[in-house]
């Protein structure tokens, strides 16, 4: 994809949100890969995961270490082909990468939101990625676009929206999270709380971070986004310093332990407390059907477009079944639909890493998008 | 596309909606989207098979048939076609009660094992038959019920389902006529038209 440049688009019309509250107006970050077409008819949306941002592709400096989060999958010649596709990758509000979020001043009070920025659900996400189409002309998407959490905004704009998109691609992703899966994020959370730099969320104001809280959140997050085959190939039991021997008192680190801390330090120092408690809720509170007399085929009857579903075998935070509930309500619903699952020993973490077969499914469907005329 | 696909699709209402279990490259749907507006799915767990009916623009669901079809409700497709699947399943007469269950109509395909050359083979060797029709080694075949005409009627008749039409298909012409005066013994390829007794 070569060097990329994010750009900033400023809202000043009101945005209601679900919760009843109101943003005056806000920021929206973006990066664009490849051309838009005369017809404005070659437009992909992609939606950004928990912990994801705008720079899905390609590299802001000459000097940067690594790529956009989805390089893997989109530039030229990839699945998401920048040749044929015009690529939009906005970084969501209540994000910590440029668009308005907690850490963004309040102009209301002169001072950064912090905890006080207003709790966000899927569907306020989609009307600020709306208001991103218009601004850019794109009557419909060809595709939106998104893994796990970026699956739910994808399948709601599908229901939502259902006239402004031809397809809907949903990796890795659930209409709704089990209690397991609350469970985790409750306890990533609590992490976070429970640091005593947090201060209620309002740790920017007293020059104060909970860096441990938001790394011990990260790395609990982190063992759930892998598979137990998957830790087992990469760490095993190897140790990273110490040993075992009889009569020596030496400590002893295994190498995913100290694997661990190092995602946990890396990712307290790019991302944002109050991000990670704000992302973590929104995927909480998205249940695709529940204004849809809770249930996922009347839910689905309003969508028009058609559908591509992907799993993967060793994904347990959000599991083939949950992706397999999914399909059965399109069928139900007798939507167009697709579904492979790919074998992979990544568990979650699969849909962001090069693999044979689902890059092939996955630029077979995208390839008859280039075909098909709107 | 094969010959007895050309009969599945002669039995395929314009405009319905069709569940193909093993659909492999999903010609079959294909050409039934272009001929009769035909809407579904094809099931496959091949993913090569998957890849190509994505590549056609055919709907393809992942999923393996020995684990039944639990997840489609009940009469949700005028026709579940079955084409030279069913002798590769572990449970042949469970997946034919729930494409009963599932569809309006079957359409199911599958080889004679009862063909004569089949019974030759056996009768003369004194082994399985492996020959241009039954390519496989007994102990490494896709193919693991077999099974004449006579016994998917037999297995019809248990189940209480009614044969609607039958055709059998030779690949040489001159080998039909045989075939029509005795199909269990002629016939290569058989294929039925089914529904379940005291359905539509």
């Amino acid at each position: 994809m070569g060097l990329v440049q994010p750009q900033t688009l400023h809202c000043d019309q009101p945005l209601l949100l679900a919760n009843g509250r109101q943003l005056d107006g806000y920021d929206l970050v973006f990066e664009t890969y490849g051309q838009l077409n005369r017809d404005k008819t070659n437009a992909v949306l992609i939606c950004h995961a928990l912990s994801g941002n705008h720079h899905a592709a390609g590299f802001h400096t000459a000097e940067d270490q690594k790529p956009g989060w989805w390089d893997n999958y989109i530039g030229p010649g990839k699945p998401i082909d920048t040749d044929h596709f015009f690529v939009v990758s906005p970084n969501n509000i209540g994000g910590c990468h440029g668009s308005t979020g907690p850490r963004s001043i309040n102009p209301q009070t002169g001072k950064p939101w912090g905890a006080d920025f207003p709790n966000l659900r899927v569907r306020d996400w989609v009307e600020t990625q709306v208001f991103l189409a218009d601004h850019l002309g794109i009557e419909q998407w060809a595709a939106v676009i998104g893994g796990s959490l970026g699956g739910m905004q994808a399948m709601r704009w599908a229901l939502e929206y259902p006239g402004r998109l031809r397809h809907c691609v949903a990796i890795a992703s659930a209409m709704k999270l089990t209690a397991q899966n609350i469970a985790f994020n409750e306890t990533a959370r609590q992490a976070i709380l429970s640091d005593p730099h947090f201060f209620d969320g309002d740790y920017a104001a007293r020059d104060s971070y909970p860096k441990k809280g938001l790394s011990v959140a990260r790395m609990i997050g982190h063992i759930t986004y892998l598979s137990d085959d998957g830790m087992g190939q990469k760490f095993g039991r190897e140790l990273r310093s110490g040993s075992f021997e009889r009569g020596t008192d030496e400590p002893v680190e295994f190498e995913v332990e100290s694997y661990l801390r190092h995602q946990g330090d890396a990712f307290s120092q790019r991302f944002d407390a109050n991000t990670y408690l704000l992302m973590t809720k929104a995927l909480d509170y998205f249940d695709l059907a529940r204004e849809y007399d809770n249930d996922p085929i009347a839910a689905f009857r309003h969508a028009r477009c058609r559908f591509l579903v992907i799993a993967f075998t060793t994904d347990w935070r959000f599991s083939p079944l949950r992706s397999r509930e999914i399909v059965d309500a399109l069928i139900g619903a007798n939507r167009a639909v697709s579904y492979a699952e790919i074998d992979s020993h990544f568990g979650h973490d699969a849909f962001l890493i090069p693999n044979r077969r689902y890059s092939d499914v996955f630029r077979r469907y995208m390839l008859n998008i280039c075909r098909e005329s709107p | 596309m094969r010959i007895d696909l050309n009969q599945v699709a002669n039995w395929i209402a314009p405009g319905s909606r069709i569940l193909d279990l093993g659909c492999g490259d999903g010609s079959l749907l294909q050409s039934l989207a272009a001929t009769k507006q035909v809407e579904g799915y094809g099931l496959e767990i091949d993913p090569g098979h998957i890849s190509a009916c994505i590549a056609r623009g055919v709907n393809v669901i992942e999923q393996d048939l020995d684990r039944g079809l639990a997840n489609f409700a009940d009469k949700s497709f005028d026709t579940v076609v079955m084409a030279q699947a069913i002798q590769t399943m572990h449970f042949p007469h469970r997946v034919l009660a729930d494409m009963l269950r599932v569809g309006k109509e079957c359409i199911v395909t599958f080889p004679n094992f009862g063909h004569w050359k089949a019974r030759w083979h056996l009768a003369l060797h004194g082994r399985m038959p492996v020959s241009d029709l039954l390519p496989y080694e007994w102990y490494d075949t896709p193919n693991i019920h077999f099974c004449t005409f006579k016994d998917f009627e037999v297995l019809c008749r248990e189940l209480d389902i009614t044969i609607l039409h039958r055709q059998v298909v030779t690949e040489r012409p001159r080998a039909r006529l045989l075939a029509q005066w005795r199909p269990n013994l002629f016939g290569e390829t058989a294929i039925y038209h089914l529904t379940a007794n005291g359905g539509e």
